[in-house]
Formats: C-alpha cells, sequence, structure tokens
C-alpha cells in the first residue's frame, strides 16, 4: 500500500547529506574532543565546524552556542540554569500558555517553589499580543520565555517585537525556537534574544541532537554537571557525530531556507485547500498567514481525532492530532484550549507536518481519503446527526 | 496509536449495527465531547427481549469498538440479561483494552443499561438490577 507521511514533526528522515558528514564519526574518527593525543583532533575540529554552522543559522558567533541533546534540555537549561544563577531582582517569570511542556511543567515547579508565574493568553489565532507583555512585565520579572512559533498550530509569534520589549524594560528574554529554527528567517543581529533554543531533528538533523544560544554576559547554572565540556555549561562527553549532523543540517538550512520554505508552504496551501473545499465543516486552527510554511491544522466538526487517525492510517496517510484520545494523558491539547476553540473541535483536530518528502501529486488521493474517512465517521457520530436534524428545523 | 487487540481492530474497521431507531422503544446516551467519547443507543424491545439495537458513537477507536461489541451482546438478549452487561466484560469480549482506555471509552454497557432503564419507566417496569 502507498503510505504517505504527513507527520513529519513526530520524526523526520534524516538529510542523505547529513549523515554521509556523521558517519566517519562513529567509527573512523571516533576520538574524544577532550583528548590531548591526535584522535581528538578531527572530532575536535568537527564540534568546532558545526557551532560555526549553527551560529551561521542564528546570525550569532559559535561561541554562543552550547550543544545538549534535545529541545527540552536546552528549554531547561536556559530557564533552570538561568534562574539558579545567584540573587535575582525578583521571582516573577512571564511565558504563554501555549509554550511546550518543557516550558510550562519547569514553570509549574517554579510556582511551587515560590515563583510568580505569569502564562499570557493568546488570540484566537494564537497570537501573544505585545502590548500584553508589556502590562504583564514589572519590577520584579527575571525572565520572559516565548517560543518563537508554535510546533501544533504553526502561528508565528511577533518576536522583534516581543524580545525587544523585554530589551526595553531590561528583561531577560528567552524563545524556543525548536518549531521555527531551519524553516524561519532568525537572525539574532537583528532579532536580539538572550537565550535561544532549537533542535536538529526538526530540520533534517539527527534525533537527540540540540543546541541553546547563549548572549554573551547572560549567566546560567549547568544543568548536568561534571566535566568541563561545553564550557562547563552542560557536561559530558560531546555526542560527536549527532553536533556534526545538526552542523551540517543547520548549514543546508541556512543555505536554503527561503526556497525550501516557499516550496513546502505552495504544497501545504495546495493542501489546505483542497481540504478545506471538498471536505465539508472543516475549520483551520492558527494564523492563516503568520505560520509555519510546513505546518497545517485543521478540525474536522462531529467526529474524533483519533478514530480519524487510524482511518487515515489504515489508508496509508499518517497525521497526528491535538484530541485528548491520542495523548497519553488523556487530555486534549492545552494550545487549542488557549485560542479557545470549543472541546468537540479540539477533539477532531488534525495536525499535518510536511516535509520536502512530501508530492503535491499526492494531494488527490489525501483529499479523497479524507473526504471519505470524515463522511465514514459522521454517519455514525451523534453529534453530526443531531446537527442534521436542528438544520431540518432550522430550513 | 494505542495496541488495539485484533478483535478491537476487526469491530473498529467494520462496526456493526450502527445508526439510530427511528421509532426506539428507549434511548440512552452517555458521555460528552470535552472527555472526548459520546455514545447514543436506541433499542427496540419486544416480549421482554432486545429485538434490536443500534448506537451512535462520537469517539476514539475503542470507544468505537466497544459499541459494536455491546451492540453484538445485547441483540436478542431479555432485559434482565441485557441489564448484567457489564463494561468489564465488553473489554474482555473484546480481547481487553489498553489501560488508559479503560474507563474513558468503556462506556457501552452503560449506555445500553440507560436505554433499557429508559424503555422501563416508560412501560411502568420496576428495574432490579440499577445501573
Amino acid at each position: 500500500m502507498k503510505t504517505i507521511n504527513l507527520d513529519y514533526a513526530a520524526a523526520s528522515p534524516l538529510d542523505k547529506k547529513v549523515l554521509d558528514k556523521m558517519l566517519p564519526f562513529f567509527t573512523e574518527h571516533y576520538g574524544n574532543p577532550s583528548s590531548g593525543h591526535s584522535l581528538g583532533e578531527m572530532p575536535r575540529k568537527a564540534v568546532a565546524e558545526a557551532r560555526e554552522q549553527v551560529g551561521s543559522l542564528l546570525g550569532a558567533e559559535a561561541r554562543d552556542i552550547i550543544f545538549t541533546a534535545s529541545a527540552s534540555e536546552s528549554n531547561n537549561l536556559a530557564i533552570k540554569g538561568l534562574i539558579a544563577g545567584g540573587k535575582k531582582k525578583g521571582n516573577h517569570i512571564i511565558s504563554s500558555e501555549i509554550e511546550h511542556f518543557s516550558v510550562l511543567n519547569q514553570l509549574k515547579t517554579l510556582r511551587k517553589q515560590g515563583f510568580e508565574v505569569t502564562l499570557l493568553p493568546v488570540d484566537s489565532d494564537g497570537l501573544v499580543d505585545p502590548e500584553e507583555l508589556r502590562k504583564a512585565i514589572k519590577e520584579q520579572t527575571v525572565l520572559v520565555s516565548i517560543q518563537a512559533a508554535n510546533p501544533e498550530i504553526g502561528t508565528v509569534q511577533p518576536l522583534e517585537k516581543l524580545a525587544s520589549i523585554a530589551r526595553e524594560k531590561e528583561v531577560i528574554f528567552h524563545t524556543d525556537a525548536t518549531a521555527a529554527a531551519g524553516w524561519l528567517p532568525l537572525d539574532l543581529k537583528k532579532t536580539e534574544v538572550d537565550l535561544l533554543t532549537l533542535a536538529g531533528d526538526q530540520f533534517y538533523g539527527p534525533k537527540g541532537s540540540a543546541a541553546l544560544y547563549i548572549k554573551r554576559g547572560i549567566r546560567l547554572v549547568p544543568q548536568v554537571e561534571g566535566g568541563i565540556q561545553e564550557r562547563g555549561l552542560r557536561a559530558g562527553t560531546e555526542n560527536v557525530p549527532a553536533i556534526v549532523g545538526l552542523g551540517e543540517a543547520a548549514r543546508l538550512a541556512h543555505e536554503s531556507l527561503t526556497d525550501r520554505s516557499e516550496a513546502i508552504a505552495a504544497i501545504r496551501d495546495e493542501l489546505k485547500e483542497n481540504l478545506l473545499t471538498r471536505v465539508p465543516y472543516m475549520h483551520l486552527n492558527g494564523h492563516p498567514d503568520k505560520r509555519l510554511p510546513h505546518n497545517l491544522n485543521l478540525s474536522v466538526e462531529f467526529v474524533e481525532g483519533e478514530a480519524l487517525l487510524m482511518r487515515l492510517n489504515m489508508a496509508g496517510i499518517m497525521v497526528s492530532s491535538g484530541s485528548s484520545c491520542t495523548s497519553q494523558a488523556l487530555k486534549s491539547s492545552h494550545v487549542l484550549a488557549a485560542i479557545g476553540l470549543p472541546p468537540e473541535l479540539a477533539q477532531g483536530s488534525l495536525l499535518f507536518t510536511l516535509s520536502e518528502r512530501n508530492k503535491v501529486e499526492d494531494i488527490p488521493y489525501i483529499t479523497e481519503q479524507m473526504e471519505s474517512v470524515a463522511a465514514l465517521l459522521r454517519n455514525m457520530s451523534p453529534l453530526y446527526h443531531k446537527f442534521l436534524k436542528e438544520d431540518q428545523i432550522n430550513a | 496509536m494505542p495496541d488495539y487487540s485484533d478483535k478491537v481492530m476487526d469491530h473498529f474497521t467494520n462496526p456493526r449495527n450502527i445508526g439510530e431507531l427511528s421509532e426506539a422503544d428507549g434511548t440512552g446516551e452517555v458521555g460528552n465531547p470535552v472527555c472526548g467519547d459520546m455514545m447514543k443507543f436506541t433499542i427496540k424491545v419486544k416480549d421482554n427481549r432486545i429485538e434490536d439495537v443500534k448506537y451512535l458513537t462520537f469517539g476514539c477507536g475503542a470507544a468505537i469498538a466497544v459499541s459494536s461489541m455491546v451492540s453484538e451482546m445485547a441483540k436478542g438478549k431479555t432485559l434482565e440479561e441485557a441489564l448484567k452487561i457489564t463494561n468489564k466484560q465488553v473489554a474482555e469480549e473484546l480481547g481487553g483494552l489498553p489501560g488508559n482506555k479503560l474507563h474513558c471509552s468503556n462506556l457501552g454497557a452503560d449506555a445500553l443499561h440507560k436505554a433499557i432503564e429508559d424503555y422501563m419507566e416508560k412501560h411502568g417496569i420496576k428495574s432490579a438490577s440499577a445501573t
């Protein structure tokens, strides 16, 4: 059976060029960058080159990049590492309601430890209002952490504006750019943030490869203590192949960022148009224009996401959903709740994330399958039958 | 996607007895969209037996399979027998359900019982075993 992956944010294949660059570092140049002898030389140089490449992607200096093993780890180093670092002028942190759990759960912990946390609301498109941030900042505010783009609804925040408000008020600004890095231009010379998280597996790099940008002068306390790798901010022998892979993925993304994003957005838009025209009662979630080029989030009214996901999977189409049944915690998406989506629409949400492997030629098949799966599940939905009855009465 | 048994996948793929009986003798509804699962059972009763049963379900794979299984288990049973069907039995008949689906999606027997009780109430029959 034909399979069409539309869930690339969950996992993407490595770019072949990335893999080729990594391979020698498993068996040939396997040395430890910390070694004084010649075996350490190639790995050391490769890690330095990767640091340059990640820096270039962000318009930052190589020495401001720290390698970690996941975006979650980077977010933990940024937030907990900053909070742990010495006496602060206050105990107030600002973030948003639609952050990733690797930010939100830390804030929950910090709240228990006595910190005051303000989670800024978002509008129905998922945007944080910069004026709300301005109003929320007070004398005691020590950190603002707002994501660059949301991985679920794709909405891109006005990062430059948000960062400049924090700067103006002299508050440290962290952005979780995991979903945005490699897809949206991020130039830290223009958008001055203090801390930025990214992960290689979101732009065809290896899993377990991530980084944290730390602006010079920002003091962090390591969350993994031990040796003095990564300027003493992250102990542990470097995962050289992963770092090399992240560097190469960053180089490739930097090289063709605009072309890549435009090409994928064209396919995404075509898919969106087809689905919204051909399948009745579907709704777009997230901002119509200010969104990640490879992200599409739609709610299929009257039906539930896991059933949709399973039926589509039977047709060879892989997607993701924000319904409670598809989450391990059995809770529907906090992001969809934050944009004010009614529960039945959140339950019927489908997340499509594309990669350069997706083809425009597959769109008719995807649309056809969506049409029949939606019709089949609606036929057995009490919500749909109720709607039809009310519709008849109104007519 | 959770690991569902072959039986669950069979009932999910080919759900039996879908629909809503137009002149139902009893109707039972459970669940709401917030928790993610809703079921509506309608029954036809003849000579104290469930002559026909249909359901409409909004929910995950497990919820759909559960509804389908309950409809099969209930058909032809006397009201007393049908009232004894438990959610646990339904899960067993399906070859088990993933742990986290045992409570939220396994509402089929409750919906069926509500439909039976609705019928009994309309006909002034006292239920021996309440749900």
